[in-house]
Formats: C-alpha cells, sequence, structure tokens
C-alpha cells in the first residue's frame, strides 16, 4: 500500500517537475494570434458579428468561440483568409446564401439630417445638412448600422446589383 | 539483424495497429482527411509511441515488477503516456504552430489514442526485452503512419467522387477502411523466414 | 520544340498532340460574296467594346456626327476611343443590353443616321513609313483599334509594348480555326493587299523584321491569295498550319509557327512575339492608309437557323436582329444564339445586343447542332480531356475540385492556365460541361479576389476614420484647454487689477 502511493507520488512529481521545465523551455507568446486575425478582419467595427468590435470578434475567433464565417461584411475572402490563419476548414456554404448587400438612400425620403453619415463606419455616405444623401458604393460593407440610424427609414439595404465586371457563371448543375 | 527487419516488418505491416489489431482507430477517422494533417499526425504519434514504449518498458521493468504493483500497470502507463503527450505538445507549439493547428484536438487525444497504451501493454504480455520494446513501439507507428497516410490519401480522392448521397461522408469511409484492412489481412500470409 | 509549321506538312499533323477536330461547317458560307448590310434605323455604340476603362463620351445629345467623328475618347492607358459608324444624330445615352451571356445592360450612345453616310474629312500620311514607329502607334491608337479576333484588347497599347520589348517576331493570327466563321478568310481572299499593308505597318510600329502569317490549310484560296500578296515583301512570311482545334489561339499559334512556349502567367512577349489578327492588320491599314478608324468590320452570319447564311460588312453597333433579319431571318427559332464561334464564342441573351468591335460572327445554332439535352453523366477517367487540351492540363481534376467547392484547388492544377478553348467539352464522351465549371471557377476566383480588395480598401477607410475622429477630438481637447488659460489669464489680469487698486486705496487711506 504504501509502496504504491509512495511510488506513484514520485512518478506524478517527477514527471510534474519535467513538464513544468519543459513548459518554460517551449513557452510561446499566445497572443500574437489574436493581432494577426485583427489584421484579417475588415476593421470596420460595425457589430454585426454580435461582438464589441474587430477586436472582440477576434479573441472570439482565437479562443475558438466563434465560426471563421461570423463576418458578413468580409464575406467569403475574409471567411477564407481566417481559416487558412487558423488552420481549420471553413464550411463556406453557409455564407454564400447571404447574398452580399449595400446600403442605398431612398431620395423622397430623406432629409438630409447627417446622421446615418456619422453613424458610417467607413465614410461610405456622402451628404450635407439638409442635403439628400448618398451611398458610395465602393466603400459600403452593408454593415446596416445606417439603417438603424435613419429616423425616417429612408435608409435600407439591397442586394448588390451585378454588373458586367462582376458577373459570373453560375455553378453547372446548379442553375 | 535479420531478426529485427523482420519485427518491424511484421510490426508494420503483418500485424498492423490499425487495420489487423484494430487499435488506434478515433485517429485514423478523425485525421485522415488531409494528407498534410496525416502525415503530422503519424509522425506525432510515432515520436509518442517510442517514446511511451520505452518510458513504459522502464517503468514496469525497474518500478512496477520489483514492488510488485502489477495492478497499477494501466494507472502508471496513461500517467507516462499523458506526460510524453503533454510534452511533445508543448515542444509542437512551439516549433510548428502551423501543425499544432492542424492536428487541434487529436494531439491530446494521442494520450488516450489506445494503439499507444495497447502497445505497451502488448509489450508486457509478450515478456520483451528493452530493445524489442522499443522496436516494437516503432514499429507499430510506422504502421500507423503508413495506414493513415495511405487512407488520407485515398480520402482526399474520394472527397472529389460523386459518392451516392447516402453513402457520402462517414459511411463510405468506414467502407474503405473496411476493403483496406481486407487488403491487410492478405499480408498474414507472408513468409518472412 | 522545333517550329512544326517550317517542317513538311505530312510531318505537321502527326507533331500537333493537341486540340480537337470539328466539323467545321464554313463552306459554303466562305465561298459566298460579301454583302453590306443597308443602314439599319438605330445604331447603339457601347462605350466599353474593348478590354479596359470605358471610354468618356465627347458629343451631347442631340448633336450631328459625320461618319469616324470621335464620340468618346480614351478614358485610360488602356483603354479605346469610340466614333460614329455612319453619319447622323446622337438620339440618346442611355443603357442598353451588352452583348453578353448575362443580358445585363451597359451604357451605349445610340446614333440614328442621317441615310447619307458621309465620311469626316481624313488626312492619310503620304508615306507612312516615314513617320516614327510611335506615331503609326499614335494613329492606330486614335482609330479605336482593338483586337477583331474577339480578344477586343487595345491594338495600340500592343505595338507600343512591342516596341518596348523588341519583340523579334510578329505573328499574324489568320487561323480563324472556330467552325461556321469564315469572315477572316473573306478579308484575306478579298482584301489580301490591304491586310498584307496593315501587316507590314504593324511591323514598322512595333521595329520587328519579320512576320509570320499563319492560315489553316483548310482555306487554300485565303493562302493563296495572301501569297500573292506578299510576294513582293520577303519580311512577310505566309505560312500554312494544320487545321487543328484551336490553332486560332494565341499560345498554340506561336508555338506551331516560332517553337516557342509562352510561360506560366506571361505573355506573348515575354516569347518575343507579338500576335495581331488579320482583321486587327486590315483595321490597322484602313487607319494608317486612309484615316478611316474603326467603324466597321465583317461578321460571319451563320447557324442552322439561319435561312441565307453568309459574310456581311456590318456597322459597329448594328443589332443582332438587323443581321439576321438582313439574312432573311430564322427558319426556326434557334436553341442558342451565339456571338463568336460556337467552341469560345457568348451566347446571347437577346438578339437585340449590338455588334461590336470584336464580334466575329453571330451564329444561330439549332437543338441539333448545340446537341444538348444529353445529361451530364459521371466522369469515367477515360483522360479524353487530358489527350486534347492545349495547354496540357487536367481537366477531369481541375473539375472535381470546383464539383467539390474547392476553386482554390482547380487553382492550384493550373485554372489560370485555361485558355476556355472547350475542347475538353467537346470531347467528354459523358457530357460532362467541364469548360463551363472552368468558366465558373474563374469567375469565383475573380470574385474572391475583387472581395479581398474591397476589404483591404475598407480597412483604410475605417483607419483614416479612426484617425480623424481621433484628430477632432484631440483638436477639440486643446481648444477647450487653450480657452481655459485664456479665461484664467483674464481672470487673474482681473484679480491683480483689483489687487492693485485696492493697495492704491490702502495708501490712499494711509496717506489720509
Amino acid at each position: 500500500m504504501l509502496a504504491a502511493v509512495a511510488s506513484l507520488t514520485v512518478l506524478g512529481a517527477a514527471l510534474g517537475l519535467g513538464l513544468g521545465i519543459a513548459a518554460r523551455r517551449f513557452h510561446v507568446e499566445p497572443e500574437e494570434i489574436v493581432a494577426e486575425l485583427e489584421a484579417l478582419l475588415p476593421g470596420s467595427q460595425c457589430g454585426q458579428c454580435g461582438y464589441p468590435g474587430c477586436a472582440g470578434a477576434a479573441q472570439a475567433l482565437a479562443d475558438g468561440k466563434a465560426p471563421v464565417t461570423l463576418c458578413p461584411p468580409g464575406g467569403k475572402g475574409v471567411a477564407q483568409a481566417l481559416a487558412e490563419k487558423l488552420g481549420v476548414s471553413a464550411d463556406l456554404s453557409a455564407l454564400g446564401e447571404s447574398v452580399p448587400m449595400l446600403a442605398s438612400v431612398r431620395e423622397e425620403l430623406c432629409i438630409g439630417c447627417t446622421k446615418c453619415f456619422k453613424a458610417c463606419p467607413t465614410d461610405a455616405i456622402h451628404g450635407a445638412v439638409k442635403q439628400i444623401h448618398a451611398v458610395l458604393k465602393e466603400a459600403c460593407t452593408g454593415c446596416a448600422k445606417c439603417v438603424d440610424s435613419c429616423p425616417t427609414e429612408a435608409v435600407g439595404l439591397v442586394p448588390v446589383p451585378a454588373t458586367l465586371t462582376t458577373w459570373t457563371w453560375h455553378k453547372p448543375g446548379h442553375a | 539483424m535479420t531478426e529485427f527487419l523482420l519485427l518491424l516488418i511484421s510490426t508494420a505491416v503483418v500485424n498492423n495497429v490499425i487495420l489487423v489489431k484494430f487499435l488506434g482507430l478515433c485517429p485514423f477517422l478523425g485525421v485522415s482527411k488531409k494528407i498534410d494533417a496525416a502525415i503530422g499526425m503519424g509522425l506525432a504519434t510515432t515520436f509518442v509511441l517510442t517514446l511511451a514504449s520505452v518510458a513504459t518498458w522502464m517503468l514496469d521493468h525497474w518500478l512496477l515488477v520489483p514492488l510488485d504493483l502489477g495492478y497499477l500497470r494501466i494507472v502508471g502507463f496513461i500517467v507516462v503516456i499523458a506526460a510524453a503527450v503533454q510534452f511533445v505538445e508543448m515542444a509542437i507549439k512551439k516549433s510548428s504552430p502551423q501543425l499544432y493547428q492542424v492536428l487541434g484536438i487529436y494531439l491530446p487525444l494521442i494520450t488516450t489514442n489506445c494503439a499507444v497504451l495497447g502497445v505497451a501493454l502488448l509489450n508486457v504480455q509478450n515478456g520483451a526485452d528493452f530493445l524489442h520494446a522499443t522496436l516494437y513501439g516503432f514499429g507499430s507507428a510506422t504502421g500507423f503512419t503508413l495506414v493513415l497516410i495511405l487512407f488520407a490519401g485515398i480520402r482526399e480522392r474520394l472527397a472529389l467522387a460523386a459518392v451516392p448521397k447516402a453513402f457520402a461522408g462517414a459511411p463510405i469511409s468506414l467502407i474503405t477502411a473496411g476493403l483496406l484492412s481486407l487488403a491487410f489481412m492478405g499480408f498474414s500470409g507472408l513468409n518472412l523466414t | 520544340m522545333p517550329a512544326v509549321a517550317t517542317l513538311p506538312a505530312w510531318l505537321q499533323r502527326s507533331l500537333i498532340r493537341w486540340g480537337v477536330h470539328p466539323d467545321d461547317h464554313k463552306r459554303p458560307v466562305a465561298d459566298l460574296p460579301v454583302e453590306r448590310l443597308p443602314l439599319p434605323s438605330r445604331l447603339f455604340l457601347p462605350l466599353q467594346q474593348h478590354v479596359g476603362a470605358p471610354a468618356r463620351p465627347v458629343v451631347k445629345i442631340g448633336d450631328h456626327v459625320l461618319k469616324g467623328q470621335l464620340l468618346a475618347e480614351s478614358a485610360a492607358n488602356i483603354s479605346a476611343p469610340v466614333h460614329a459608324s455612319t453619319s447622323g444624330r446622337i438620339v440618346d445615352i442611355t443603357t442598353y443590353p451588352a452583348p453578353h451571356p448575362s443580358g445585363l445592360e451597359q451604357p451605349v450612345m445610340v446614333l440614328e443616321p442621317d441615310g447619307k453616310d458621309r465620311w469626316i474629312d481624313t488626312a492619310p500620311p503620304a508615306d507612312p513609313f516615314a513617320l516614327p514607329p510611335t506615331e503609326v502607334g499614335r494613329m492606330v491608337s486614335a482609330a479605336g483599334v482593338v483586337g477583331m479576333g474577339g480578344a477586343t484588347f487595345p491594338s495600340a497599347v500592343k505595338l507600343a509594348l512591342g516596341l518596348r520589348v523588341q519583340v523579334e517576331i510578329l505573328i499574324v493570327n489568320g487561323g480563324e480555326c472556330e467552325p461556321y466563321l469564315s469572315c477572316d478568310d473573306r478579308l484575306m481572299r478579298d482584301h489580301a493587299a490591304g491586310v498584307v499593308d496593315g501587316i507590314r505597318l504593324a511591323l514598322h510600329a512595333i521595329g520587328a523584321q519579320e512576320a509570320r502569317v499563319g492560315i489553316e490549310n483548310n482555306k487554300p484560296e485565303a493562302i493563296a491569295a495572301m501569297q500573292q500578296a506578299a510576294a513582293p515583301f520577303p519580311e512577310v512570311r505566309i505560312m500554312p498550319v494544320p487545321a487543328q482545334y484551336p490553332m486560332g489561339s494565341d499560345k498554340q499559334l506561336i508555338q506551331v509557327l516560332t517553337g516557342r512556349e509562352v510561360p506560366f502567367d506571361g505573355r506573348a512577349a515575354d516569347a518575343g512575339v507579338l500576335v495581331h489578327n488579320v482583321g486587327t492588320c486590315h483595321a490597322i491599314h484602313q487607319a494608317v492608309r486612309l484615316g478611316r478608324p474603326l467603324v466597321e468590320r465583317l461578321v460571319t452570319v451563320s447557324g442552322g437557323a439561319v435561312r441565307r447564311p453568309r459574310n456581311v460588312v456590318a456597322p459597329i453597333g448594328a443589332t443582332a436582329q438587323a443581321l439576321f433579319d438582313y439574312c432573311d431571318g430564322l427558319a426556326s427559332a434557334p436553341a442558342r444564339v451565339i456571338m463568336g464561334g460556337p467552341m469560345m464564342g457568348n451566347p446571347l441573351a437577346t438578339t437585340a445586343s449590338p455588334v461590336i468591335k470584336g464580334t466575329s460572327g453571330l451564329l444561330a445554332l439549332t437543338q441539333e447542332e448545340v446537341g444538348e439535352g444529353e445529361r451530364a453523366g459521371p466522369c469515367i477517367r477515360c483522360a479524353s480531356c487530358v489527350s486534347v487540351c492545349p495547354m496540357n492540363l487536367l481537366p477531369l481534376e481541375m473539375a472535381a475540385h470546383i464539383r467539390s467547392d474547392d476553386p482554390d484547388g482547380a487553382f492550384q492544377l493550373g485554372l489560370n492556365d485555361c485558355i476556355g478553348c472547350g475542347c475538353c467539352s467537346y470531347v467528354c464522351p459523358s457530357a460532362i460541361p467541364l469548360s463551363h465549371y472552368f468558366s465558373y471557377a474563374k469567375g469565383a476566383l475573380a470574385a474572391n479576389e475583387r472581395a479581398k480588395l474591397k476589404s483591404e480598401s475598407i480597412k483604410k477607410l475605417t483607419t483614416a476614420r479612426l484617425e480623424r475622429q481621433e484628430r477632432e477630438a484631440r483638436e477639440k481637447a486643446e481648444a477647450a484647454a487653450r480657452r481655459k488659460a485664456e479665461r484664467e489669464a483674464a481672470k487673474a489680469r482681473a484679480a491683480a487689477q483689483a489687487n492693485a487698486a485696492t493697495a492704491k486705496a490702502a495708501t490712499a487711506d494711509v496717506n489720509a
């Protein structure tokens, strides 16, 4: 009995000590990955993923609490980059269903209050006081922050229209 | 010398740890989607298995047998194996973060990989001496790696194949594993003398 | 690899280890005389008929223009101007269905012909060979000449590149390997002298010493005409090549004519050659010798559904429907209308789309010719596609990756080298739409690339915004601090004055 207890105790202590030394020897900074992930995200702090800003999202990704497809404005490109960085395989099918959106101002409703372009994290809305506002398609991520800020519901989201340069063939057999 | 070569072949191929002894099926099915990951897993398991064979032999011969603590064998072995895995995990995390990410959850699972414990216990059962135990561990691990890579290669192609819906995913993998196992059974007819 | 075209004819065929040999359907259309399309009632001139930036309009709605007058100018380094195809009035600048499989609309100028077809005054140079090469390039650029084989890359940009990197050989593409099409064949038969002159002008513009004209040997009349026209000019070599699709693809033609291979991710210039289509050479001839911009082109109108197929000279901007109507309309509803050739052309969403500079053919194909209706079967791994691929790719493997949503895997296998010739789809015994898979994957990869670029530019915007907000907050705080300091200073001054006053009063008190 005594021999059993003693031998296992000694064994455990010895292995524990060895691992402790190894842990010190092979120590890595764990936080690098969060900064790297944040650099991959759009950085517009739109909060669509449900985390407080892109830094929060990066932390959640690093902890494995969020899927790589968490970023709607980033789309497939960002999801793939994140998946590559994290070394996981991304299930991009979930993203395929949500079409990329753009903000659009209904001119007859806009009163020129400037609230939306103060809310826009990417400066994608143009305008001045008492002037009808307009959206720059190239800069809009479709984050919908402006939609919530509009007092007259003049801002809405519309699917990104296809153009001759963005049009692509569909996948065969998936007409 | 010939004896050692024969031992290696018979442990790696004829008595393959996965396909003939059916040990270590968890990583066999879990980490065989990509060849890269399979190679990494195979190498990590090879290292752990060899190290564990040596360590458990020493534990058994120098501690458990002299003190007549045979009933603590499984507990003791698990502790040693767990420590070895922890060590490998830390080393990989430091040297190859990418491989660390790829192996993910399966790395700690080497601890409970029944191939590792199984080989250690079989060593004791066979009454192997130190050199034989080491070679037995290394040979088994080589067989494990070989089969893992073979299977990953097949699965990479399977992923591109038009598999009937009812068989897609795990079912076709298991069928493939079964066929592979049948093929390896053929080695038991090998006349090594 | 030797230049196959320099070897004896009986050896050539066996040395070409790629491609297919579809039924060419070129005759009898190729043997019929060319006809001219009467001016339609409206012409739709797209601002983008070329690779690169769309042209910028320089005329207004309501302006009266002459044939050949500049309507829209080149808007970037890679762009091309658009000219009026006839005299008339600009009635609108609007959007109109593009000659594109999507049928999406693009900006066009609508020209209403006045029926007079009056040219602008032109002042062509007396001897263009006395001009510096760059001047010839400038004239080509001003004439809006683009690659007329279908690639529509601005020709002047190519000439400038050829001059800069000093290419040795000009390859002239008279392959016309696509079935049905015979517009280049007709052009070489009827205007061989003009084509050869255009070739010599292009040689002058790039400073090269030798031109090799590759013509498939199924066009003996064109070869004879070109040989006769080129006889006085030893620098222009007419080289018959075996009729093998896709001989008219530049990479393949370069290899057959020179034995050189265009490197991966490279251009023809990297192999020391430049490729121009015979149609483009003729357009260069017109631009430099006559001062006439590219306003019309030869179009093959053919296909089983067309009643009276033939080659038609059409003004740029005439609708596909107008051309079909001129050819006595369609005998039956076509299964597919294609702009270009049947192998690489684009199916048209609507026949209202206009003829543009790169339109070599308009085909109305019957169900029988399209041959669809057979469903794609499983891949039997026969590797027929591998043996015909002119780029030595593995179409079956690439398609398998794409089918299982892994376009990157296909990219690793060389998807970007795929020239989209369609040989693989043509030979596939299981009728797998291989080239459709590749078009899809190229589009998906391009979309990913665009998304990546967008997210990078958005990141810049966000950082700029944050910096601005910080700066504004800092400036606000500084201004507030300054005001506070001023207020305090004023208070201190007031206090000091008050003190001084009290002190004075006290002194006065004491004195009193």
